[in-house]
């Protein structure tokens, strides 16, 4: 704060006239960010500057002031705040410049979450309403995803913020969420563009959803809870390590085998391929040939992945599938950063009523969760606080010995293909 | 900044929340409600009682998960339906609009 007010006293040249700079620029010069352009990667300052020129929106030249001071100071400007649209207590982010007496332009620049489509599969007509009306109402810049999973709407002053979400709303968009609530959930691409989906998780990620969007949009828990919904082990979103909740499809039976390509895929890459880079590299050691045969012993298959990975057509999950849940993924913050455990081992998730069976348990796992966690913890934190025994006793969940294994027991094996 | 009633000026801060706690008075309130454009009925009294009353005691206003579990209680609702309760009476939040009309500060930190 001390730095803000240094600044706020200290007035630098600050240009409010586009054109008057000399070069007819819409914007003013930033030597400092313009050597973020000079690396070998693109450049959030190219895409930045090109908007803004193209938009003459006085809030882009003032973001772009404001970052050029905050380089030159190393200080960051920005401070939060609350701002709502009616009924809802989350989903705008909210930014207010801490010098906007120096830089005006730059006052707010808030940010609207909306929750994307499970999968994220759009149509392109949805998208171009998305970005006309966020172009009318705010700066135009859109994040395709967050961190959060959602489409991150950068840069609306307050007074544009209701009606704005008015307008989104009535095209199929909702905020998504923020605050000490359930946040926006995650899914990988799923069944509808990959053939290792164990469970319609798009289904599973819309159901659920809906169940809790009352939660979602009036955060009123000890704090944040995330759902990330994985179609199989591969775990594209991430849901181990980012989420509360990771729901991951699994199999309980053997990995199906299709022999004829076993041996289509051994005839163009050779044996040594299958030896060195199927076999070998199995981490429990699962798979061996015999005969000249590839055979699986499913009793040590931790589901890892990597030998469906490397031949897709001759290896596909088992028949009897479901999903894993995980619980306590998280990032630093009382203890330090934390994978999932596993909690159910396996579930069914077919019929609706295998949905809502899994629903419930969720909201016996957050009822539970509500009345033990003490403010600003996780799941993960709680259960590690009281301990598992404790918690499986509150959720009314019998230990299970396969609880001790993981579906993928080494998240940064990367194997080359 | 600062708004009048009966002819006495009351200061807020820059949006709009009372500066000064003591100086809250039910005329007050009808006034910060007024700008919110919000109707007090009993229930909305009743809720701007209960934030004093909290805050008088803990000296913070309570955080969400208290209020609607208070609320549930006296109401005999589970809490999905105090919460619902509890933005009918407030569309904008307990934190943004009750608080202002009950003449707390604003609450802080991230919502």
């Amino acid at each position: 704060m001390e730095g803000a007010k240094d600044a706020a006293s200290e007035g630098v040249d600050h240009n409010k006239d586009g054109g008057a700079n000399g070069n007819d620029k819409f914007l003013n010069p930033t030597p400092m960010l313009d050597e973020l352009e000079k690396g070998p990667w693109p450049s959030f300052i190219s895409g930045f500057k090109e908007l803004a020129e193209r938009t003459e929106k006085p809030m882009l030249r003032g973001v772009m002031d404001q970052l050029e001071y905050s380089y030159n100071t190393k200080m960051g400007y920005w401070k939060g705040g609350l701002v709502t649209v009616d009924g809802y207590g989350a989903g705008v982010i909210t930014r207010y410049s801490m010098i906007k007496d120096k830089i005006p332009e730059a006052a707010e620049f808030h940010t609207m979450r909306i929750q994307p489509a499970p999968g994220l599969h759009y149509n392109t007509a949805m998208m171009r309403e998305l970005c006309d009306i966020w172009e009318k109402y705010g700066s135009g810049i859109i994040a395709l995803h967050g961190q959060t999973g959602d489409i991150m709407l950068q840069g609306i002053e307050e007074k544009n913020v209701q009606q704005c979400f008015d307008e989104l709303n009535k095209a199929g968009w909702d905020l998504g969420g923020a605050g000490a609530g359930m946040r926006t959930a995650v899914s990988c691409i799923g069944p509808g563009r990959c053939e290792n989906a164990c469970y319609d998780n798009l289904k599973v990620h819309m159901k659920v959803l809906k169940n809790f969007i009352g939660a979602l949009h009036r955060p009123e828990w000890n704090y944040k809870i995330k759902l990330k919904f994985s179609g199989c082990p591969n775990d594209c979103t991430n849901a181990i390590m980012r989420s509360d909740l990771a729901v991951v499809g699994t199999w309980k039976d053997s990995i199906q085998i299709e022999e004829h390509e076993v041996k289509a895929w051994v005839e163009e890459r050779g044996m040594d391929a299958l030896v060195n880079q199927v076999i070998n590299l199995c981490p429990t050691r699962a798979i061996s040939l015999i005969n000249g045969e590839m055979v699986i012993e499913s009793r040590d298959c931790v589901r890892c992945m990597h030998c469906l990975n490397a031949m897709p057509k001759a290896l596909s999950p088992g028949k009897e599938r479901g999903i894993s849940l995980l619980m306590g993924g998280k990032n630093t913050l009382k203890v330090g950063v934390n994978m999932g455990s596993l909690i159910v081992p396996y579930m069914k998730m077919e019929s609706d009523e295998d949905i809502d069976a899994f629903i419930e348990l969720v909201e016996e796992i957050i009822d539970w969760w509500d009345d033990n966690g003490l403010d600003h913890e996780r799941i993960g934190e709680t259960i590690e606080r009281v301990g598992l025994k404790l918690f499986l006793e509150g959720i009314g969940h019998k230990a299970d010995i396969n609880m001790v294994t993981r579906p993928r027991d080494n998240p940064y094996f990367k194997a080359k293909y | 900044m600062s708004i009048e009633v009966n002819g006495t000026s009351y200061a807020t801060d820059e949006n709009g929340y009372l500066l000064n706690l003591g100086e809250w008075t039910e005329d007050v309130a009808k006034k910060l409600a007024e700008v919110e454009e919000i109707d007090m009925t009993e229930e909305h009294w009743n809720l701007v009682n209960f934030l004093r009353g909290y805050y008088e005691e803990y000296q913070i206003a309570p955080a969400v998960k208290i209020l609607t579990k208070a609320i549930a209680n006296e109401k005999g609702m589970d809490k999905k339906d105090a919460s619902e309760f509890l933005y009918k009476l407030f569309p904008k939040g307990p934190a943004l609009q009750a608080c202002k009309v009950a003449g707390l500060p604003k609450p802080t930190g991230c919502v």
